[in-house]
């Protein structure tokens, strides 16, 4: 069986726990065991590189040197914030050997540079080359998505591999379910990121553009790797609602969450049931449920006749 | 003016980034692409000439502006910049040194308030969880009331954990921030 490491970070036990739960179901299909690290702590996120560019890069170097401690070569960080911070963290401590020397004296452990650090894009296309494309029973045709990278998955120098302003690292796996990849403007525009709390009428403004594009795209849902962005689009989308911004009900996705449809897997078990802006109707067009699925069927039927 | 030294600013963005701010031409594609600056006093190309500049005054008024804590970090100006710089580092050095100075503009007081909120909740767990972080930001902001209908919903939807989770490295995790603040007095 392959294994890999995984770092969930906070987000993946509270708001972001759809993330966790489709990455888990997902990692089980394709016959990879996720190993996580033992004892982690949080990456510092935002916060620490706003305010101590020694602690912004001391967390996440804990979070590398257990995983190397724990002979895990690679390790999957789901959240693309977390992601940004490990990584970045690996390239700085390789350009600079005095980096590497005052970090291991701040957080009193050996750290040779050795762990991978793989994003959600990287990891579930690694998936579906290790057998999980044949396990997509579901054509999730007729859906039509517009995938969202936002900063973290597309901007970073030597951090992300994918072309900065337009990236193309979901189209593949979505393409693969069946689905039809809109043509849309805000793939890669920011959704106001950590500011949900402290500076909220930006995130709602910013958000709300994201949603009329996806919208005005003909896109059903968004689809998206972080767990920032998931808040900002789904949860924020309740306050660009009512206070009379837009409409738009867009059900914000995990790429993992789509996969998992495609794969056949519940809606319960990949967490569908969990989001802000109601996504289980547009999951039962694909995963009926078992009072609807005649129904359903029924409807299918007539469609392709 | 001289133009071939580094001012203060310049010169502590020099030594924890390595990027000379000297070389910025002022085109202003950094401000053109961010899309926070319309929340901004000053754009982030204004920002960098400020840091160019060696009085006393080009210095207190970017450490005082709201604009550094305005920047979400999307990286869109490091990503276009057409001289590679990177104003978004150049962004974390001086909101590191507008704290240490207690010269944070007071319009943008909670989202210092939110970022002190989040590392403390690190320090005493070594991880971030939602409703131990919401309560120290609501406490510390004073900002009560907002998004109050919110956390049922989140609870129901099993998405605010309302007890930290606690790792058992903790002591660990207090000696790497008591050790970055040490070398932060330095």
């Amino acid at each position: 069986m392959n294994s890999i490491g995984y770092y969930p970070g906070c987000s993946l036990s509270g708001g972001g726990i759809e993330l966790d739960l489709s990455i888990r179901g997902l990692a089980q299909l394709a016959e990879v065991e996720l190993r996580e690290i033992d004892d982690w702590n949080c990456c510092g996120a935002t916060a620490a590189h706003n305010l101590d560019h020694n602690l912004a890069i001391a967390l996440p170097y804990r979070i590398l040197a257990l995983a190397e401690k724990q002979g895990l070569g690679e390790v999957l960080a789901p959240c693309a914030a977390c992601f940004s911070r490990l990584k970045g963290t690996n390239v700085r401590l390789e350009r600079s050997g005095d980096l590497k020397a005052k970090m291991q004296t701040i957080v009193d452990l050996p750290y040779s540079g050795s762990v991978k650090i793989l994003s959600i894009t990287e990891f579930l296309n690694r998936l579906m080359e290790l057998g999980l494309a044949d396990k997509l029973p579901k054509k999730l045709t007729g859906l039509k998505v517009a995938p969202y990278y936002g900063c973290l998955l597309s901007r970073g120098e030597d951090i992300v591999s994918d072309d900065a302003e337009s990236p193309s690292a979901m189209e593949a796996a979505l393409r693969a379910t069946g689905a039809e990849v809109v043509d849309w403007n805000f793939a890669t525009e920011c959704c106001g990121g950590g500011f949900s709390m402290s500076l909220t009428d930006a995130v709602l403004d910013l958000s709300n553009a994201i949603l009329a594009d996806a919208k005005a795209a003909g896109a059903d849902c968004i689809v998206t790797g972080c767990p920032m962005c998931h808040s900002n689009l789904d949860m924020r989308q309740l306050k660009i609602q009512s206070s009379g911004m837009g409409q738009y009900d867009m059900p914000v996705l995990y790429l993992s969450e789509v996969l998992g449809l495609a794969a056949g897997m519940g809606c319960d078990q990949l967490g569908l049931n969990r989001h802000f802006i109601p996504a289980m109707a547009l999951a039962h067009r694909f995963d009926p449920p078992p009072q609807a699925a005649e129904t359903a069927e029924a409807v299918s039927d007539q469609r392709s006749n | 003016m001289s133009h071939t030294q580094q001012s203060e600013l310049g010169a502590r963005i020099a030594e924890q980034t390595g990027m000379n701010v000297l070389e910025c031409y002022q085109c202003g594609k950094c401000t053109a692409g961010c899309p926070m600056a319309k929340y901004m006093d000053l754009t982030p190309s204004q920002v960098m000439r400020l840091c160019q500049m060696s009085d006393e005054g080009a210095k207190e008024q970017v450490l005082r502006s709201g604009a550094i804590w305005t920047c979400a970090g999307c990286l869109t100006c490091t990503q276009r910049c057409p001289k590679q710089l990177d104003p978004a580092a150049a962004m974390d050095v001086l909101r590191e040194l507008s704290n240490r100075e207690k010269m944070t503009s007071p319009q943008r007081r909670k989202i210092l308030a939110f970022h002190k909120a989040f590392l403390t909740t690190v320090r005493k767990t070594g991880r971030m969880s939602e409703f131990p972080l919401v309560r120290r930001y609501k406490i510390s902001s004073r900002d009560f009331f907002s998004d109050v209908l919110l956390a049922p919903l989140m609870v129901a939807k099993g998405k605010l954990g309302f007890k930290a989770h606690k790792i058992k490295g903790r002591s660990q995790i207090k000696t790497i921030f008591q050790t970055c603040a040490d070398l932060a007095r330095k």
